[in-house]
C-alpha cells in the first residue's frame, strides 16, 4: 500500500494573493531575520490583515535549525494560540515550522520522537501554509523534517506523513533577487531531489513524471536563473516551479545516498545543504551504476536527450551533464574545491561515515555501500576521482 | 545444515550469527531495547509464531521462539506475515519501506529504530546468513 501525498499547490504571478482568501484567526509566522529584512514578512502579514488574520512572527530560525531552536518556536506558538502556521523562507525555515507545528499540537512530544507511523491528531489547533522563498528544498510540498543535533553534530530526519503543509504558496515573487550562489546551491538540491527521486528503490508511477521534468526545468533554467538573475523572470519561475514540482516528487518516492553523504557531511562541515547533495550526486551515480545492470538512468538520460544506448553510456552522459551544469554555475565538484582541508577531512572522516550510513536515505539507494565503500565515495568525492568501485 | 524458519533452533542461530558480527556490535554499541518478532500464518504456517530478541549494546542476549505473548514486555513488537518475513530475509522487503507501506506493524518508539539505520540493515545481513529453511507455500 502506498500514498501519493501533496498540499493544495498555488503557484505563478501573484499567488500570493490566496492568503487574503483564507479563513482563520491568528497566524503564527516562522522565518528567519533574512527573510525579515527582505520584507517579505511585512508583505505576508499585509495579505493575512486582508483576510482578518492577526499574525505574530517567530524569526529565530537559523541555517539547519536545531531541536532547541523548535522547542523554543512551539513555547511561543503556544503562548500565541494560532490557528494558522505560516513558514516562510528556505527549507530551515519550512522543516521549523512543521516541527513547531506538531509541538504546538502535541506538546507531549520531543522534536526527535516524531516518527511517521501510528497517528499524530494534527490539525485540531492549526493548519499549515509553507511560502518558500527559495527555489530548492521543495520542503513546501514535504513530510520529512531535517534538524540538526547540535550536541552530536548529526542531521536527524524526523516528519509524520500527517505534518505535509497543507497548502503551499509559489510565488515566483520572492525568488526574483535570490542572489546567484543561493539560486545555484538550492538548484543543484532541486537536481538531487528529482534525480534520487527517479531512481530510488522507492520509485513509482505516481512520482516518475514530476522526477523527469523537474530534471528537465533544471538543465533548462538553472543555468539561466544563475547567469541573469531578476533579468530573467522567465527562468526563475521555471526553478521555483521546479523545486516544488521536485518535492512532490521524491517527497512521495524518497531522495537516496546523495542525501545520505551530503546530510552528513553538511552537519560536520558549514556546506549549504544543495551544494553538498549536488557534489555527491555525480559519485554515487558512478558507485550505483554496475555494468548493464537495471538501474533507470537509461530511462532518465534518453528523457533528456543525451546519448543513453544502455545503462554504462546513459549513467555516463548523466554524469558529465550533471558535472557540466555544476561547472557552469560555479559549483564545486569535490570536496577540497569546496573548502575542506586535508586535514579536516581526515579527523572527521570516522562522523562522515557513520553519520551517513545511519540516514534513513541510505536504505532506498539501489546499491547500499558498507563502511568502507562509504570511505572510498567519500575519500573519491574529496580528491575529485571518478567511483570506479 | 538448515534452520526452519519459525522454530527455536532458528532464533538460536539468529542470534550467533547476530553476535559474530563486528559491523552490527559496532552499529548498536549503544541500542537498548527487546522486540518481539511475531509471524503471522499467511501462505507458509498455519498458527503464529513470536520471536523474542534482546538486543543490548550491540550484542544479543537473549532469544527464543515464545509460546505466550504475556511471557515478556519487549520495547518492540514487529509483525508481518510469513511470506514477508521470507522476503525480509531474502532481501526482497526493506523492513522500513514494510513499514511505510503498511507490510509490517511496528509497536514501539519507532524514531528510536530510525536513528539506528545501519544497525537495522545488518540485522538483516544477519539473517540473510542464517541457513534458512521454509516449507513449501500452501
Amino acid at each position: 500500500m502506498w500514498f501519493f501525498r501533496s498540499p493544495e499547490i498555488v503557484f505563478g504571478e501573484d499567488a500570493l494573493d490566496y492568503l487574503a482568501e483564507i479563513e482563520g484567526h491568528r497566524a503564527f509566522i516562522v522565518t528567519d531575520e533574512n527573510v525579515v529584512a527582505l520584507g517579505f514578512v511585512e508583505k505576508v502579514g499585509k495579505k493575512l490583515s486582508q483576510a482578518g488574520i492577526e499574525t505574530a512572527v517567530f524569526d529565530r530560525v537559523e541555517p539547519n535549525p536545531s531541536m532547541q531552536t523548535v522547542l523554543r518556536g512551539a513555547e511561543a506558538a503556544r503562548a500565541y494560540g494560532p490557528d494558522w502556521i505560516v513558514a516562510l523562507g528556505g527549507g530551515s525555515s519550512i522543516d521549523a515550522a512543521k516541527s513547531i507545528w506538531i509541538l504546538y499540537e502535541r506538546p507531549d512530544l520531543m522534536p526527535d520522537q516524531v516518527a511517521p507511523l501510528g497517528t499524530l491528531g494534527l490539525r485540531q489547533k492549526a493548519r499549515l501554509i509553507a511560502i518558500p522563498t527559495t527555489s530548492g528544498t521543495g520542503a513546501e510540498t514535504t513530510w520529512p523534517i531535517v534538524l540538526t543535533d547540535t550536541a552530536e553534530r548529526r542531521k536527524i530526519s524526523v516528519g509524520h506523513p500527517e505534518n505535509i503543509p497543507d497548502i503551499a504558496i509559489v510565488d515566483p515573487a520572492f525568488v526574483n533577487q535570490l542572489p546567484a550562489q543561493i539560486t545555484a546551491d538550492t538548484g543543484m538540491d532541486v537536481l538531487t531531489h528529482a534525480v534520487e527521486g527517479y531512481t530510488s528503490q522507492w520509485h513509482n508511477d505516481f512520482a516518475d513524471g514530476l522526477c523527469l521534468k523537474a530534471t528537465q526545468l533544471v538543465f533548462d533554467y538553472l543555468p539561466r536563473a544563475y547567469e541573469n538573475g531578476d533579468n530573467d523572470p522567465q527562468a526563475r519561475e521555471k526553478m521555483h516551479n521546479a523545486a516544488t514540482i521536485a518535492g512532490l516528487s521524491f517527497g512521495n518516492s524518497m531522495a537516496a545516498m546523495a542525501h545520505g553523504l551530503g546530510h552528513a557531511l553538511g552537519a560536520l562541515f558549514p556546506l549549504p545543504h544543495g551544494r553538498a547533495v549536488g557534489l555527491f550526486l555525480p559519485y554515487t551515480i558512478e558507485f550505483t551504476v554496475r555494468g548493464d545492470m537495471p538501474t533507470r538512468y537509461a530511462g532518465l538520460a534518453r528523457f533528456l536527450g543525451l546519448p543513453a544506448a544502455g545503462e554504462p553510456e546513459a549513467a555516463a552522459s548523466l554524469i558529465q551533464a550533471i558535472r557540466d551544469l555544476a561547472r557552469r554555475i560555479d559549483q564545486p565538484t569535490s570536496l577540497r574545491e569546496a573548502g575542506i582541508s586535508p586535514q579536516d577531512f581526515e579527523t572527521q572522516l570516522p562522523n562522515l561515515v557513520d553519520n551517513a550510513l545511519n540516514d534513513s536515505t541510505m536504505v532506498v539507494s539501489l546499491r547500499f555501500p558498507d563502511e568502507d565503500e562509504t570511505k572510498k565515495i567519500c575519500r573519491y568525492a574529496f580528491e575529485g576521482r571518478s567511483v570506479d568501485f | 545444515m538448515t534452520y526452519l524458519f519459525g522454530t527455536d533452533e532458528w532464533i538460536k542461530a539468529y542470534m550467533q550469527e547476530i553476535n559474530k558480527s563486528p559491523a552490527y556490535e559496532k552499529s548498536a554499541l549503544d541500542w537498548e531495547g527487546d522486540f518481539y518478532f511475531v509471524v503471522a500464518p499467511d501462505k507458509i504456517y498455519d498458527k503464529v509464531a513470536i520471536y523474542y530478541l534482546d538486543l543490548w549494546h550491540g550484542k544479543c542476549r537473549d532469544a527464543s521462539l515464545v509460546e505466550d505473548e504475556s511471557q515478556f514486555s519487549p520495547a518492540f513488537r514487529m509483525e508481518t506475515s510469513d511470506a514477508n518475513w521470507k522476503a525480509i530475509i531474502d532481501k526482497k522487503l526493506d523492513p522500513i519501506q514494510g513499514m511505510m507501506t503498511r507490510k509490517i506493524k511496528l509497536s514501539g518508539n519507532m524514531a528510536k529504530i530510525m536513528r539506528y539505520v545501519k544497525a537495522a540493515q545488518e540485522l538483516v545481513n544477519c539473517a540473510t546468513r542464517v541457513p534458512t529453511e521454509f516449507p513449501p507455500t500452501k
